[in-house]
């Protein structure tokens, strides 16, 4: 779907690998073309009406359900030959997740896949949203467990249809009410609910509610996949999104209150790592693009090292 | 004739809700049939009847839980006058059940949010139609905790591990807290005992009384509708068999499956 030209080959950092088109028994990126077709029917459906979950006949992956079979079948059903992809898993580009289903585009599509995020054409990411800006022509891609916000508040899904259509919401408030009255505060830190151009309560996938703020009038074409339930949304670019609240207990994108101990980065999400067996901990940024482009450019933390200019 | 100072003739109110030849039929038994009644402003109508002579087929009927087969049911919608509940759009009705129309499940799990605690169960109508500040959703739920009873410290509890007689107050607090002018009540006292049934009632009594709230109540237990009904519809197999004042079905029944209702309760 990504009409984006090649990027410069010096850009791509790694796994340059030309397109493959000879070997005419196997399939670009996997699926066959007519589910692609299904899939990017539901795209597009998903894409005219913002937040709007979209039934699709998803298909059994070589991974088992809750490893990103919904977000692989869009990418794949998005990917042409000329797209580069990148692949986060909790924002890290080297961790289980990311590197299994990066090999698998390369196997599968042959495209070429970076970790840099204003490479990318195509990002699947795995809860998180990257902390650098994503620009128009970019597509991401958020792998989706369960799509429904309603469904532990209402398990019917008859009903969940029902309270979609006819706009309601109360319940998701009940849900947030609870929270304060039981931690004194909202305290639903990820899949924070969030309402799309005043229409649709979404589930945004169990990205931190720092991310929030990024979902809203973002440049990117936004796609969530769930693959186990079926179900396909997407936010077209500059699309309002608004996390729910109360008057008196505003939405607050909230982060650890630390730095980050490699980048010095006061902005960026943070993961928590424990050390040592002594309490010692360190946070570091949970996207490691963004951190190692900064230290890059000579920022340092706490307990980093300086590096040399690589770039 | 002139010394005869008659007051001023108001005009009547017109009756809340309006029932003309609700019918409801499983394949071919008879749920309920033919059954006509009006309800006013204020107003409290006792259904009786054994189980099975379709009591709650019409309760459920008459709230919109099941689609009659044929007949009317026209209430007096606030914006917009008497309208047709049968035949209104979805989102309607279910904005009716939400605001004017409550519901008293006999079981309180059926109307209780179990996972919920018991402010969040009474916030709920609340925050369905548009309240969006805590504090005065907290204020709203502590307030009607304490008139049905239930002491404030139990706010944050949930419904469980409330005794049943707490869980049915928990679900009239629920219900009633946007202000309803219409109750639906499918067997309320269905299930407690005597003494907790008994305040209930008294509960229920002083609520109807004090808010000037009309109220549909289905049971098969004569002394409730003695206590909070003005009015009575006996059935028997899904139909109307007598209506009339309460007291007078009671104190002088006239059909026989009313007498033989009557003189089944036991005397102590």
């Amino acid at each position: 779907m990504s009409a984006q030209t090649h990027p410069a080959s010096g850009q791509i950092a790694q796994g340059q690998i030309a397109p493959i088109h000879t070997d005419q028994a196997y399939n670009f990126a996997y699926l066959d073309e007519e589910t692609k077709r299904m899939i990017r029917r539901a795209l597009l459906k998903g894409l005219a009406v913002p937040g709007y979950q979209v039934p699709f006949a998803s298909r059994e992956m070589p991974m088992p359900y809750g490893w990103g079979t919904g977000g692989v079948q869009v990418t794949a059903a998005c990917l042409t030959p000329d797209d580069v992809l990148k692949v986060i898993d909790q924002g890290a580009d080297d961790t289980t997740n990311a590197v299994s289903i990066r090999k698998f585009f390369q196997r599968t599509a042959g495209v070429a896949t970076t970790e840099q995020t204003t490479v990318a054409t195509v990002i699947q990411t795995r809860h998180r949203i990257p902390e650098t800006d994503l620009s128009e022509g970019q597509i991401l891609v958020y792998q989706v467990p369960i799509p429904e916000p309603l469904r532990f508040l209402e398990p019917r899904e008859t009903e969940t249809r029902k309270m979609h259509s006819l706009e309601e919401y109360g319940l998701m408030h009940v849900r947030l009410y609870e929270d304060i009255a039981r931690h004194g505060q909202i305290a639903t830190s990820y899949a924070y609910p969030v309402k799309v151009e005043g229409r649709y309560v979404m589930d945004p996938s169990p990205i931190p509610k720092f991310d929030n703020p990024k979902l809203s009038q973002n440049a990117a074409i936004q796609l969530f996949g769930a693959g186990r339930e079926q179900r396909i949304y997407a936010l077209p670019p500059y699309t309002d999104v608004v996390s729910l609240d109360f008057e008196d207990h505003p939405f607050q994108a909230s982060k650890a209150d630390h730095a980050c101990d490699l980048c010095g980065s006061n902005t960026a999400y943070l993961d928590e790592v424990i050390i040592d067996d002594a309490g010692g901990r360190m946070f570091v940024c949970s996207d490691t693009d963004y951190c190692s482009t900064r230290r890059a450019q000579g920022h340092v933390g706490r307990l980093g090292t300086a590096q040399e200019h690589v770039a | 004739m002139t010394l005869h100072s008659t007051p001023k003739p108001q005009t009547a109110p017109g009756p809340l809700l309006q029932v003309r030849g609700l019918e409801k039929r499983y394949g071919s038994r008879i749920g309920c049939t033919d059954v006509s009644f009006d309800l006013f402003p204020g107003e409290v109508m006792g259904i009786v009847g054994e189980s099975g002579s379709g009591k709650s087929t019409l309760l459920n009927c008459l709230a919109g839980h099941l689609t009659p087969d044929c007949g009317q049911v026209i209430f007096d919608t606030r914006t917009a006058g008497p309208c047709d509940t049968v035949t209104m759009g979805e989102p309607e009705r279910r904005m009716l059940s939400r605001t004017d129309w409550a519901f008293v499940h006999q079981n309180p799990r059926d109307g209780l949010r179990m996972g919920v605690s018991a402010g969040g169960n009474v916030g709920e109508r609340l925050m369905a139609v548009g309240a969006r500040h805590y504090g005065n959703i907290r204020d709203q739920a502590l307030d009607w905790l304490s008139r049905v009873e239930i002491a404030a410290e139990r706010i944050d509890d949930r419904p469980s591990a409330f005794s049943g007689g707490m869980q049915q107050r928990l679900q009239i607090a629920r219900n009633l807290v946007t202000g309803p002018r219409l109750v639906f009540m499918d067997e309320p006292t269905g299930g407690l005992d005597v003494s907790v049934q008994a305040r209930l009632l008294d509960l229920l009594r002083g609520l109807v009384r004090r808010m000037g709230l009309s109220a549909v109540i289905v049971t098969h237990d004569l002394a409730v509708v003695r206590l909070l009904a003005d009015r009575l519809m006996v059935m028997k197999d899904g139909r109307v068999v007598e209506a009339g004042l309460t007291d007078q079905v009671l104190d002088d029944p006239q059909h026989g499956y009313t007498q033989l209702l009557v003189s089944s309760v036991l005397q102590v």
